[in-house]
């Protein structure tokens, strides 16, 4: 090879180079567009007043007169201030008591020998690939004979626990070493004790994980809530919005409609951009959507 | 093939966004290496010996200075054309290809005139297994060998494809420290055979020692001496490379030179013709003291170690920078080992002076004192 | 023996609430498959025997709504996870704004899947009043106007195979991205100095090396098209039977509750096919992929 080789292979590599970060680059924004894009047209048509919505045979990509009015009309002429309440009530409820059934068997699991427990926890993961759409058929009946449609209970308990984060939980104290529980057997601690001021503490950012993922899944759960009530003073806002579209506002207000789904968008954007580290860190551990 | 590094500087932007510091790990290294030899690129980790092995491979393009393979510049050329075969610290072999598949996995990148039939391929394959004498383990996979095994097969990987230089990035530091005695030897064999000229990066002097031809001594990005082994070890040129080189390491003495003697304490210890009066450290090679019933250099005796073959005074000195001055003698010489004191008189070939502030060497001749 | 107790103790909150909504259930859904005639109202059934899943597997209904996942499947999990790997790839390969492009993909997740649809709705509907978004691109290419929403099977396919892609990618993104990063950097330099080409180094290290995630991305995602439902019904309403968009999931529900409900035996025979189905794709994939991943 001479000098001319060197050449040119040196300008055809830096071509190469340059063409492919910019393909690169468009094709990472053509996404970027396509992801953003239904949030922005949900924010910007939720400021459309109805008039001017409809009034737009070929939808314009701007609003030229704001307005609050839909978020009004919103909370006032739906009761989506109510499905709301219910969704954060129900979502508190649930994860709170996730958290102590899901706590306390990771911690047998993981600090306590007992016999069967190996069994146990087999039964247990086994569990784990049992679809809900199976179980859910069982479950609205047994609400049903309960008694329990159309009430909070209804709605939190079949929610309640999750053999997954039990999993994850009980891997996260295993790694905790046995010398800290023999310190601690050794000044006199109970079991309690150390799982509350030991245990927990040192896994708080599982738990934290945990807490951020299951709010998720109770923020969109859909099925259940459509399933076991139909007395709009139970609605989540899964549920709620579904309402909303084919009964509320009377006529198609959607500028309306889309206050409302802007509304129920953003609180879970809000702790997704708080916690945006975890919650990645936390759904690529394992969990998928539904 | 002879390779040319003409003012190399490499300099890495910050990863950190707070501190704008950028990292400089090559700076203005200008080196010749001659074809067909081994040379050893020495130095403690972090002083920027990988990056200069990146910048021969084209890994890594130079911020300025130009590199030159016999007379052809490659400065900007990418690696896959440069025609470099590279060992990595780990081997690098992909688990999921055999080791024949990994062998053959450079070949079948060939393109053009220099495509090679399968059959080319297969007996190339087979040469390189064979020089590294692996070729009973070609069906296997990587993870199925033992370290020493893997690197053989990277070594194999890097030398199918005949390249012109043959890179090894801390080939040996992985391995245990029998077979890594047993690799060197193997390392040296093959580069023999080969003729390939080498370069492989240490941090291990006594390997970079034992089988180089040169070795190139790099402290924070900068060369600071090449050389024959033997003759960096004989005449470092600074402080640092005086005491990077050698086990055990060289004994630093604080001292001072006054009327062209040499003071360490309130003993003059040797003759320092044509140096003016200044502060010095002094580096004495554990084999350059002399045990003397009056020697110059008074120490407090520790203790003494037997070897066999020789034996080591372990002494102290207020002045010594090393925690223990470790002096080797032969064990023919008579020591009393309850002295609670050790005089040496001082080798002057083995005795170095270096500047209190640079630490460079200064050169002159010590003589014994008359 | 205390040690034992105790043990018990600390599960017996979730093995009560396991045993109540996922055992128990489990034992009465298989059943309830098999009681036929079973009235909701009286809690009686006539006999036992294999008539539900005969009723099922005849029904239109179920056979449209089978049609329908079928297609879904095969079209969205393909689709997803080939643009997952090319974005992670290109996420991969970039360092400017790497973060904030992971942040904008990963919004889909944490939306809800309802409030959402309805966006994608308006975006893909035409009414009276208005072409809507999508269609008014489609003109301003020259083609003509097509209702998504209401409009021919596959166009309402289109949409919903879109929407679908649109909210599984940001979790087969963030599983891609990871696996690809997890690749050591010395097998791409390894690479490059033996002159492999870019396709080269794609085809021969780099895909091999993230096979175990593609394929565990291949298979939750086939697991999670079989049970889609929710993506319908925020495109198309409730009524997904009459929209002839119905899915399998959505046949139980129908078949449990609403104007069609109140046939608990039919949903639980569904429920039971749609599982046979996914544990056999589950089952092929799994051997295929024991031949395929190879260390």
């Amino acid at each position: 090879m001479d000098r001319s080789d060197y050449d040119r292979i040196e300008r055809r590599d830096r071509r190469s180079q340059r063409i492919r970060k910019t393909v690169t680059y468009t094709l990472l924004t053509v996404w970027a567009i396509m992801v953003l894009f239904p949030f922005y047209w949900m924010v910007l048509t939720s400021i459309k007043s109805y008039s001017s919505y409809n009034s737009e045979y070929v939808p314009k990509f701007i609003a030229e007169a704001p307005t609050i009015r839909n978020y009004i009309d919103a909370f006032t002429t739906v009761p989506l201030a109510r499905y709301f309440t219910n969704t954060i009530i129900f979502t508190l409820i649930t994860t709170a008591l996730m958290l102590v059934v899901t706590v306390l068997a990771a911690f047998a699991f993981a600090r306590l020998e007992f016999r069967g427990k190996n069994i146990v926890f087999t039964l247990f993961l086994a569990l784990m690939m049992i679809p809900s759409e199976l179980v859910i058929i069982t479950n609205f009946q047994t609400i049903t004979d309960l008694g329990m449609r159309n009430t909070f209970q209804g709605l939190i308990l079949p929610s309640v626990t999750s053999v997954f984060y039990i999993y994850l939980l009980k891997e996260n104290f295993e790694q905790i070493p046995d010398e800290l529980y023999k310190a601690a057997k050794v000044d006199g601690t109970s079991d309690l004790k150390y799982l509350t001021k030991v245990m927990i503490p040192i896994c708080r950012p599982t738990i934290i994980t945990v807490v951020i993922l299951k709010i998720i899944e109770c923020w969109n759960s859909y099925v259940w809530p459509r399933l076991i009530t139909d007395d709009q003073a139970y609605f989540l806002v899964s549920n709620g919005i579904q309402e909303i579209r084919e009964n509320g506002f009377g006529r198609e207000n959607i500028p309306a409609m889309m206050a409302a789904v802007v509304v129920i968008s953003v609180p879970l954007i809000v702790l997704f951009l708080i916690f945006r580290r975890k919650i990645m860190e936390g759904v690529s551990r394992g969990g998928t959507k539904g | 093939m002879e390779v040319t590094l003409q003012n190399l500087t490499k300099i890495f932007p910050s990863r950190n966004r707070k501190s704008k510091e950028s990292v400089t790990a090559v700076s203005d290294f200008s080196l010749t290496i001659p074809d067909g030899k081994l040379i050893g690129l020495l130095g403690p980790s972090g002083c920027g010996k990988s990056t200069l092995l990146n910048l021969i491979s084209g890994l890594e393009k130079p911020t300025s200075g130009r590199i030159f393979f016999g007379g052809d510049d490659v400065t900007e050329l990418p690696p896959e054309v440069r025609g470099v075969g590279l060992v990595f610290q780990n081997y690098a072999l992909y688990p999921h290809l055999t080791v024949l598949q990994n062998i053959l996995f450079p070949l079948e990148n060939l393109k053009g005139d220099k495509k090679l039939t399968k059959q080319q391929m297969l007996e190339k394959a087979n040469e390189a297994a064979s020089l590294v004498q692996i070729s009973e383990y070609l069906e296997r996979k990587p993870s199925q060998l033992s370290g020493g095994q893997q690197q053989r097969v990277a070594i194999a990987r890097a030398l199918v494809k005949m390249p012109k230089i043959l890179l090894l990035d801390e080939p040996l530091s992985n391995l245990d420290a029998r077979l890594r005695l047993q690799t060197r030897e193997e390392l040296r064999r093959i580069q023999r055979e080969t003729g390939i000229t080498t370069i492989f990066v240490t941090h291990d002097q006594e390997e970079a020692m034992s089988i180089s031809d040169m070795i190139v001594v790099m402290k924070e990005g900068v060369l600071n001496q090449i050389g024959r082994p033997q003759d960096v070890y004989d005449e470092p040129v600074n402080l640092f490379v005086a005491k990077f080189l050698g086990t055990p390491p060289i004994n630093v003495f604080r001292g001072r030179v006054e009327s062209e003697r040499l003071m360490i304490g309130n003993e003059s210890v040797l003759e320092v013709k044509g140096v003016s009066d200044r502060e010095v450290w002094i580096g004495v090679r554990p084999e350059g003291f002399i045990p003397c019933e009056n020697g110059t250099l008074t120490c407090a005796q520790t203790a003494i170690e037997v070897m066999g073959r020789d034996m080591t005074v372990v002494a102290s000195h207020p002045d010594c920078e090393n925690a223990n001055i470790r002096a080797i003698i032969s064990s023919e010489m008579k020591v009393c080992e309850s002295a609670k004191e050790a005089r040496f008189d001082l080798k002057p070939n083995k005795t170095f002076i270096f500047e209190a502030g640079s630490g460079e060497r200064i050169a002159c001749g010590p003589v014994p004192l008359a | 023996m205390k040690n034992d107790r105790k043990a018990w103790l600390y599960l017996l909150p979730a093995i009560l609430f396991l045993g109540a909504f996922m055992v128990y259930p489990l034992v009465d859904v298989l059943v309830y498959s098999f009681e036929e005639g079973y009235n909701s109202a009286s809690q009686t059934f006539m006999g036992v025997g294999g008539y539900n899943y005969s009723y099922v597997l005849h029904d239109p209904y179920f056979l449209q709504a089978v049609k329908n996942t079928f297609i879904l499947v095969i079209i969205t999990v393909p689709v997803s996870t080939g643009l997952a790997l090319l974005i992670s790839l290109g996420l991969n390969s970039i360092k400017k704004l790497k973060e904030l492009y992971q942040t904008v993909y990963f919004l889909p997740y944490v939306t809800n899947t309802l409030a959402v649809g309805l966006v994608f709705m308006i975006l893909f509907k035409k009414t009276a009043y208005t072409e809507g978004m999508v269609n008014m691109l489609i003109n301003l290419f020259g083609g003509k106007s097509v209702d998504f929403i209401d409009g021919p099977y596959w166009a309402k396919m289109f949409v919903l195979c879109f929407y679908t892609v649109w909210i599984v990618l940001p979790f087969k993104i963030l599983i891609l991205t990871s696996a690809l990063a997890s690749v050591k950097q010395d097998y791409y330099n390894a690479a490059k100095v033996d002159g492999a080409s870019k396709w080269r180094i794609f085809t021969r290290i780099t895909l091999p090396m993230i096979s175990p995630m593609i394929f565990y991305l291949v298979i939750t995602g086939f697991i999670g098209a079989f049970k889609a439902y929710s993506d319908a019904v925020a495109l198309f309403g409730t009524n997904l039977n009459a929209a002839k968009m119905n899915t399998i999931v959505g046949y139980v529900y129908d078949m449990l509750y609403g104007d069609s409900g109140g046939y608990p035996s039919y949903a639980s025979a569904a429920a039971l096919i749609l599982f046979g189905i996914v544990f056999t794709i589950t089952v092929i994939n799994l051997m295929i992929s024991k031949k395929q991943v190879q260390y």
